[in-house]
């Protein structure tokens, strides 16, 4: 007798968001992306659309990174000092389709570069390396106020990915990606009520849902991945039923949760193993950015990714 | 799908005769949906209804016990699809598959490693589970290698094997410890079945999809074999996720009884990275048991790590005993750090200032186990909270000074808590991992 499935019908869709613009699309990028776009709970391929597959994305910086874990530095060479260089190695030694651009060094405590030095590294960066972007501030409110504006004026047009807008400081930003051309950021504190509440704010300065991407703010394997985990449950619940506020992909900084745990400093495999499982357990739960530090705990999510994806839909 | 008091009433009686203490069929059918009367206070109820509602009333997914002693654990018996709905009850059992191939030493040392698989974290203890033994020779071979394995572990154990008349030895020689037999198929049915019988073992069953799954799960229950394990065999991670998702859906959605058993998902691969992602995917996604064959010391911590944050109760966030804990041989001018009654936040501290060397008091504040910045931005981490322990564990009087060190990320409330609780406020390292530093620099 055939046992009938029990199949779950959604009538909410998660956005689809592009990231990157090429030359057809008034950019200079070798190619888009997109993520989102699923109606299914994250890896159903029998119920609904994946259409997008979760892209990775690697961590750089726009000075030499100085509180990375040493694995991660080895693993790149020390020409890992050099931005641009370091750049270049993620996108043709380890294929990056894409970058995570961290402006850290116009934070007041690494480097305090200004508005107008951080533009102008922006500019070199684009005409260097020309896979799609991701560029966030240093974490320092005020600074980031000055900073990215004037990033994101840099990068006019090239359809980035920039961040991060939090409750208490997302016009700025806001205004500046409206103006550009690229898409945002709402970062939330492990919290399904500020990410929706942001995600609000944020459209009502009339930047479109379809161009929000939300960071839930996770945590490492063994130091609160759980929460993350389920917090991006409940909100992938409630888009596809419908709220179309909470409908945004998720943007996961795994390699910088990973890297702090203690048990990643214990031996390389461990410190990889870290980074890797991050990573794999919140594309269970919905993931489609993951921006990372080791080439090889990013190559065994990309082989996982390819896998899942091949061989399931 | 549990039963409306309206469907309950279909089945009873409908006399209205009140010796169940209710004026009306109706309303004792209203009491059974609830769960408030058990079906006993009706005399007059069909064979047939008291066996619906008794089904009604058993878990939906199986509870099944495996291993014995020290080592018993139980499997199945969840009731959500999501962990935030409620909670997952029952950790996924995680073992090993040894070959009895390998030579008596190999296989010695291979249950060596796995026997000391046992990590301390966050205050739990994180252990694996089972030790499945596959038959690649000759019964003899099998049972040797058995013995070998009994004598050497106190773990569950499953046996794997292909050839009934071994595998009924090996059931024989291993009764006590209660092996998972693995598994029936629709080819086997009938002598698994009857080892299973005998020994009163219980039995994975195998087939690719669930509608053969059913068809053989219903046979052996009707023939009092309920110990069951689901397996779908090898698939691609995609297709046993589906697997997984749906046998779980089956059980709690539709009570489809002949799939309300636990699963188990078998991942075999020689990368260590690869197996424990697999591996760790079924974890989060509804497998009972699963079996891998890596054996890393750093593969097995970080998937019993995964394990323990899957299965954490998403309303009781693991949390410790508040209160002032002196850490090594504390002398009258030992540091005094405060942080939360997170055990995350409390265990990190504790591994860090135990790492200094330096002896040190450590004060856990109750925030109801929230982390740092979120007990502070929910006002359970502010200056009067913690001004507030301080007097309430009579901090001044035991440590024998007013110097506070308080977490990095609180340097804003110093000026509140000093005024607040007159202690001399330091500001701390604002990651765990500069205590080390921070408390030798500090004289």
């Amino acid at each position: 007798m055939e046992t009938p499935l029990v199949l779950e019908k959604w009538p909410g869709v998660i956005s689809t968001v592009t990231i990157g613009a090429t030359a057809q699309e008034g950019g200079t990028r070798s190619h888009s992306l997109k993520i989102g776009g699923q109606s299914s709970m994250p890896l159903l391929f029998k119920e609904g659309a994946n259409p997008n597959k979760p892209k990775l994305a690697f961590e750089v910086w726009d000075v030499a990174p100085s509180d990375f874990d040493e694995e991660v530095i080895k693993a790149f060479g020390k020409e890992i000092n050099d931005p641009l260089v370091w750049a270049e190695i993620c996108v043709n030694k380890f294929k990056a389709e894409l970058l995570c651009l961290k402006m850290q060094g116009t934070h007041p405590d690494f480097g305090n570069k200004s508005p107008e030095e951080a533009a102008k590294f922006v500019s070199a960066f684009l005409s260097k390396v020309k896979v799609p972007l991701i560029i966030t501030g240093s974490g320092d409110d005020s600074k980031d106020n000055l900073v990215m504006p004037a990033c994101s004026e840099a990068a006019k047009k090239e359809r980035c990915l920039v961040g991060s807008a939090v409750q208490d400081n997302y016009k700025t930003l806001t205004a500046s990606v409206l103006a550009d051309g690229h898409s945002i950021i709402a970062e939330s504190p492990i919290d399904i009520n500020i990410a929706k509440q942001l995600n609000i704010l944020i459209s009502d300065m009339g930047l479109p849902l379809e161009r929000i991407v939300i960071d839930p703010t996770i945590g490492a394997l063994g130091y609160g991945l759980e929460y993350a985990y389920s917090i991006m449950e409940r909100a992938r619940l409630a888009a596809l039923s419908g709220d179309k506020t909470l409908a945004s992909p998720f943007i996961c900084f795994v390699g910088q949760e990973a890297w702090r745990a203690k048990e990643a400093k214990t031996n390389p495999e461990q410190g990889i193993m870290w980074e890797t499982l991050t990573a794999s357990n919140l594309i269970q739960s919905g993931a489609d950015v993951l921006v990372m530090r080791h080439p090889k705990a990013f190559t065994n999510v990309s082989n996982y990714i390819e896998e899942l994806f091949n061989l399931g839909s | 799908m549990a039963l409306s008091g309206l469907d309950i009433y279909k089945l009873l009686p409908k006399t209205n005769c009140r010796q169940c203490g209710l004026a009306t069929c109706l309303a004792f059918a209203m009491q059974l949906a609830k769960k408030t009367l058990p079906i006993e206070k009706c005399p007059f109820i069909s064979a047939q209804a008291r066996e619906i509602l008794e089904s009604q009333a058993l878990p939906p997914v199986k509870p099944v016990i495996l291993g014995t002693g020290e080592r018993k654990f139980e499997i199945g018996n969840e009731t959500v699809m999501f962990r935030h709905e409620e909670k997952f009850r029952n950790p996924t059992g995680v073992g090993f598959i040894l070959e009895d191939s390998l030579s008596d030493s190999q296989l010695k040392e291979q249950v060596g490693r796995i026997n000391e698989f046992k990590f301390e974290r966050v205050g739990q203890t994180l252990e694996v589970n089972l030790v499945a033994l596959r038959q690649n020779k000759d019964a003899s071979r099998f049972l040797q290698a058995l013995k070998l394995l009994l004598e050497n572990t106190d773990l569950g154990i499953i046996l794997i094997s292909e050839d009934m008349a071994g595998l009924k030895q090996a059931a024989a020689l291993s009764q006590g410890r209660k092996p998972l037999l693995y598994s029936a198929r629709k080819e086997n049915l009938a002598p698994m079945g009857e080892i299973a019988k005998e020994f009163q073992l219980p039995l994975v069953v195998t087939a690719q999809d669930i509608d053969s799954l059913s068809e053989l799960t219903k046979e052996l229950a009707a023939q009092g074999i309920k110990e069951l394990i689901l397996d779908t065999g090898k698939k691609s991670i995609a297709d046993k996720l589906w697997d997984l998702t749906q046998i779980r859906r089956q059980a709690l959605k539709k009570t489809n009884r002949a799939l309300g058993y636990p699963a188990l998902a078998i991942v075999e691969r020689n990368d260590a990275y690869e197996e424990a992602m697999e591996a760790t995917a079924y974890i989060a996604k509804y497998a009972g048991i699963v079996l891998i064959k890596g054996l890393a010391t750093w593969e097995a911590l970080s998937i019993l790590t995964l394990r323990q944050n899957i299965y954490t109760d998403p309303q009781k966030p693991l949390q410790i005993d508040p209160k002032l804990y002196p850490i090594g041989k504390v002398a009258a001018n030992a540091p005094l750090l405060v942080t939360t009654n997170f055990s995350l936040s409390y265990y990190t501290v504790l591994g860090e200032v135990e790492a200094s060397k330096i002896p040190a008091y450590i004060l856990s504040v109750d925030t109801q186990g929230m982390s740092v910045l979120t007990a502070w931005a929910a006002e359970k981490f502010n200056a009067e909270v913690i001004a507030k322990a301080l007097k309430s564990f009579a901090v001044q009087e035991t440590v024998g000074h007013k110097n506070l060190i308080i977490p990095g990320y609180l340097a804003m409330i110093s000026g509140d808590l000093e005024d607040a609780s007159g202690f001399k406020i330091i500001v701390g390292p604002k990651e765990a991992a500069g205590i080390p530093a921070f408390l030798k620099n500090l004289n």
